[in-house]
């Protein structure tokens, strides 16, 4: 059991990481990557967001889709899941925390559309039909890997911004001259593995 | 697929659906969040720039601000009078007077009037060329040129014309994001009908000045002796105009040797030419 989280926890974190192997989530991995506190705002949002959606998917693919035979129906019926619980939690957060709704601002809606999200509950189903916590462990998991990509990414543009780059590079090609390297070394963690 | 089939999954998604269409709209409901009618009025009509010259986040957070926590109506320099007329009357409280003012850079030190210590071939902006040596001009207080202060300004009322910032103040809107930014701190606010300022702001004595400006103040202190009014003193080797004193008669600017001075010709009818240079 210990062991296979912690397979889980490095695969999600390292190996199998969600923007830079699976290239999901890309959009506000380069959209929200200018500040480390937006970034990691955003980091901490989709984090929160994964973790209910993979708990909320894994209950309705379980008890909803399996026994009425209409897995065909995943991806629609966890889109309608995921949107209305990002709806949810932005309203909650409003009322009863506004200053954390504050600091996320338009990202939390922004989540609804994030493709790791709908990426990660699908793999969920797909890996760890078996087991609820390791469903939403990987979710967890896997939303602090992206949190990790977009944090370094922020870190790496904000020094980017006071470098002297050449001009035709400034701005997006280098970030995504910079994504593409940080790709190549993350690829490099693939073939470990524990247990 | 036969109809049981379809009818199970029209059953389920629509299902699924509607019973979180239903809880949203009780959540909604309960997790209402009561807004001020007034705070969104005020909102509308603010300039909407988010400069933060009135010290608050953003216009939202001024109106905010402005009806929770009493902040004054009057604090919007970018509106000035008008809006503040108008936040007065949505909040039923009088405005007072907005005084207009305007960012002015306290230098005239030129291309061809400064001696450059070396030529700077570093990173185009002003904060990093500060750091270097504090920048290639001679004169520690002297205007760097390279912009800072035009890139965030949010009006695009800086210009640099001949290695010199220079405000257009009919853009400017004295948000003081330039003022905040400048490395050299040349910057300031000056009264918008304000017609005279000093364009020098170097603390070192005139014998110093004159060695690497040619339109440095040296503090000389005829302009001192020249004005009636008592408004005009030289403080820190550079004269320094009292805005609360000087009536705009621009003797001190006739009367100063080296035409630091700046005067800018009343208006008639026209708008307010800049003159880039105080000759």
């Amino acid at each position: 059991m210990a062991v296979q989280i912690v397979s889980i926890l490095l695969s999600a974190l390292l190996t199998e990481n969600f923007v830079m192997v699976k290239f999901l989530g890309i959009c506000p991995f380069l959209g929200v990557s200018k500040k480390t506190e937006t970034a990691f705002g955003m980091g901490m949002a989709v984090t929160f967001v994964m973790a209910l959606a993979s708990a909320f998917t894994w209950l309705a693919n379980k008890f909803l889709l399996i026994p009425f035979g209409l897995d065909y129906l995943q991806t629609i019926l966890f889109i309608l899941i995921i949107a209305g619980l990002v709806q949810f939690v932005e309203m909650f957060i409003k009322k009863s925390l506004p200053s954390l709704y504050n600091a996320l601002g338009i990202y939390l809606p922004l989540i609804t559309t994030n493709c790791a999200v709908l990426g990660v509950t699908l793999l969920n189903v797909q890996n760890y039909a078996d087991s609820f916590i390791f469903s939403l462990l990987n979710g967890t998991f896997s939303a602090l890997g992206f949190t990790l990509a977009i944090v370094l990414m922020a870190g790496i543009r904000e020094y980017l911004d006071e470098d002297a780059v050449p001009e035709c590079f400034r701005g997006f090609p280098i970030a995504l001259l910079t994504a593409g390297l940080m790709s190549i070394a993350f690829m490099g963690f693939s073939g470990f593995s524990i247990g | 697929m036969n109809t049981a089939n379809i009818i199970s999954a029209v059953c389920v998604v629509g299902g699924t659906g509607l019973l979180f269409g239903l809880l949203l709209a009780f959540a909604a409901h309960i997790f209402a969040v009561k807004k001020d009618e007034r705070a969104e009025r005020i909102t509308e009509v603010l300039p909407g720039a988010n400069c933060g010259s009135c010290g608050y986040a953003g216009c939202s957070a001024y109106a905010e601000a402005v009806v929770n926590e009493g902040a004054p109506v009057n604090a919007c320099t970018v509106g000035k009078s008008p809006v503040a007329q108008k936040i007065a009357e949505i909040m039923g409280v009088e405005a007072g007077e907005v005084q207009e003012v305007v960012a002015r850079v306290m230098c005239a030190g030129d291309k061809a009037s400064v001696v450059y210590k070396f030529d700077y071939k570093g990173i185009k902006d002003c904060a990093a060329a500060a750091k270097f040596a504090g920048g290639a001009k001679k004169c520690e207080s002297g205007c760097l040129g390279l912009g800072h202060c035009a890139n965030v300004c949010p009006f695009g009322a800086i210009k640099i014309k001949n290695g010199v910032a220079v405000v257009d103040d009919t853009l400017c809107q004295a948000c003081g994001k330039c003022i905040k930014e400048c490395p050299k701190h040349i910057i300031k606010l000056v009264p918008k009908n304000q017609r005279h300022w000093v364009l020098c702001s170097n603390p070192e004595m005139g014998k110093f000045v004159n060695q690497y400006c040619k339109k440095g103040c040296i503090g000389c202190k005829l302009c001192e002796k020249e004005c009636h009014f008592d408004a005009i003193h030289v403080v820190d080797n550079h004269a320094i105009i009292d805005y609360d004193k000087c009536k705009n008669c621009g003797l001190c600017a006739k009367k100063c040797p080296r035409g630091v001075i700046m005067s800018v010709p009343r208006e008639n009818g026209a708008k307010t030419q800049v003159v880039t240079t105080a000759n």
